[in-house]
């Protein structure tokens, strides 16, 4: 059961029977709970008090109410960074995501050598977010690049794809997309929990290949689409490294790789305008938190749960 | 006369299925082994061209080697202010930190959750659920401002402090999950032979529960060992520089001529990944499986 599952369904369980033990319950989750306050609980109250201040790390921070607030509303890097992270994640995402299901299903027909190609494909899910493959990136979609001299070989004229602003995002989403493996494999593992006793019946009853992927795969395999998009959705949110390298730290082209994630890093840490910088942290929490919450109400209507 | 043409056109609709039946598995193969290469294409040849001479980088876009170098390795190793091994110590001590801080508090949290009962479990548990969504850039600002007044900058005391406190929710949630797998009866009897809740937990669960153990070993192995946004964040000064960093920092000190050493540090630093993805797969995929993030 997923961890979204889990959230939806705390409140229908009963307790155990066992009895109450307050003191080794606590102290069992000593070290979570200090990490709570201190890592994350903490610094979030903080941030947000930042939110309201002037702050360069060397001056006390100074109240100014809600100009950093208003500022953003006027800042055009800002909003230019939020259209590049959005045509990111919403173009990125859902090609992933379909070619993940593509193979997942392809793959759980009992292809031989299933496991040998479920770990090719999940490999770059695990390499994809190392600056090892940014640099390659970098390499294969420069001016002299791999793409370039194989586009060579057939007669075809490349182009600096990173260098352009129109093609230097699209290098970004092929990268997120390449990392399709992860949802490929959470997937495979919900693909096998549909019963093979559906697909049989529905073969005898003449269903083609396509009816039973359209009737059957999909509808039940909805709560794990639901899970995965979630998911890919808070993660492309927050890439960072993969446009701060491919970019040289810059963004560029043009602003034209500068995700929300690049301009605050910028913001907070290259010009330490920590008070503006923790305002925008708070305003992407606030998007995620919109879209997750979108996510959850729009599942309602296309969200199918067998039991 | 009849019943041969009837036996003909039986063979003839077996045979065309049979004929079929037998391309289409060639045919995913051919596709699947394809896209496989495809994708994986680009690092395979990052390898090869870091094992040839010079700028062939520009050149070459097959993956044959005539000439075997190790020239790049040995460049790039020496590159930077400080030679690579310092930046892998400085990584390995990362990890090392983080795995032990991950075992260890998240387990005990997880204990907490799955086999205790104790008042306000089910608040801090969907808290618990919540945190692992969190994106880190929201605490980061005042993260890094008590940390730097702490006098951590420039340590991995940022980096792996959180970790020993748990940081990590999504390993939490992993091994609640598997520690509700394993039966409760085995703790009732250890109960009954007089053991404390520590001592079930360390005699009976923990032993139990190595496979959860062994999977947040390698992925926090792998993730830390990727990780980039705190690490640039943390460690400024060159002698701490962890290896994506100084990656990170080849990069903007070198023009292309030095692609070819550039390449090289890069599959010298992937070969930790990778080892650990061939050792441990089995674990990343279970892990991954039963509770779908990344």
């Amino acid at each position: 059961m997923s961890a979204l599952g889990e959230l939806g369904s705390l409140r229908g369980k009963k307790p155990a029977g066992q009895k109450k033990d307050n003191l080794a319950g606590y102290l069992f989750l000593a070290p979570w709970l200090l990490g709570l306050f201190l890592i994350t609980i903490g610094p979030m109250v903080a941030s947000l008090y930042l939110s309201f201040t002037d702050y360069n790390l060397i001056q006390a921070p100074q109240w100014i109410g809600l100009e950093n607030f208003t500022r953003m509303l006027s800042d055009e890097r800002l909003h230019n960074s939020l259209r590049v992270t959005f045509t990111y994640v919403f173009v990125s995402v859902p090609l992933q995501l379909a070619i993940a299901l593509l193979l997942a299903v392809v793959l759980d027909r009992g292809v031989r050598g299933m496991a040998f190609y479920r770990s090719v494909f999940y490999l770059p899910s695990l390499l994809g977010s190392s600056v090892a493959i940014a640099i390659l990136w970098r390499q294969v979609f420069g001016t002299t690049g791999l793409l370039n001299q194989v586009l060579d070989v057939f007669g075809i004229e490349g182009k600096g794809w990173i260098s352009d602003p129109s093609t230097a995002l699209g290098t970004l989403v092929v990268l997120n997309v390449w990392t399709f493996g992860s949802p490929m494999v959470i997937f495979l593992a919900g693909l096998r929990q549909i019963p093979t006793m559906y697909y049989e019946a529905a073969s005898v009853d003449g269903a083609g290949v396509l009816r039973r992927f359209f009737s059957i795969t999909l509808p039940l395999l909805t709560p794990i689409l639901f899970f995965n998009l979630v998911l890919q959705i808070i993660h492309a949110f927050q890439s960072f490294t993969q446009a701060f390298v491919v970019s040289g730290g810059s963004g560029g082209p043009s602003d034209s790789t500068m995700f929300f994630t690049l301009y605050l890093y910028d913001r907070g840490f290259g010009n330490f305008d920590m008070g503006y910088a923790s305002a925008m942290a708070w305003f992407l929490l606030v998007i995620i938190g919109v879209f997750t919450a979108a996510n959850f109400f729009a599942s309602k209507y296309w969200v199918f749960y067998d039991d | 006369m009849t019943t041969e043409t009837l036996q003909r056109s039986v063979t003839a609709r077996r045979t065309a299925p049979v004929t079929w039946s037998r391309i289409r598995p060639l045919v995913i193969h051919v596709l699947l082994a394809g896209s496989a290469l495809v994708m994986l294409y680009p690092v395979i040849w990052m390898v090869v061209s870091s094992l040839r001479p010079g700028n062939e980088i520009f050149r070459d876009p097959g993956i044959l080697i005539k000439d075997l170098r190790i020239e790049n390795y040995r460049v790039g190793w020496h590159a930077l202010t400080e030679p690579f091994t310092r930046y892998l110590l400085n990584s390995a001590v990362v990890v090392l930190g983080s795995i032990l801080g991950n075992l260890v508090s998240c387990s005990m949290a997880a204990y907490a959750f799955a086999r205790l009962e104790f008042a306000g479990k089910k608040f801090w548990f969907a808290i618990m659920l919540l945190s692992i969504m969190l994106p880190i850039h929201v605490v980061i600002v005042p993260q890094y401002i008590l940390f730097s007044n702490l006098g951590w900058i420039n340590t991995v005391l940022p980096l792996i402090v959180p970790k020993l406190l748990a940081t990590d929710a999504f390993f939490v949630f992993l091994m609640v999950q598997f520690i509700r797998g394993i039966p409760r009866e085995l703790d009732e009897a250890a109960r009954i032979d007089g053991c404390g809740k520590a001592s079930i937990f360390g005699r009976i669960i923990l032993p139990l529960m190595v496979p959860a153990l062994a999977t947040t070993t390698i992925f926090t192995f792998i993730w830390t060992w990727n990780d980039f946004f705190s690490q640039l964040i943390y460690l400024t000064d060159p002698h701490m520089y962890t290896v994506p960093v100084a990656l990170r920092s080849f990069v903007d000190s070198t023009s292309s001529s030095s692609w070819g050493s550039m390449f090289a540090m890069s599959v010298v630093s992937l070969v930790p990944v990778f080892l650990a993805f061939l050792l441990g797969q089995r674990f990343l995929i279970k892990g991954i499986a039963t509770t779908g993030i990344k």
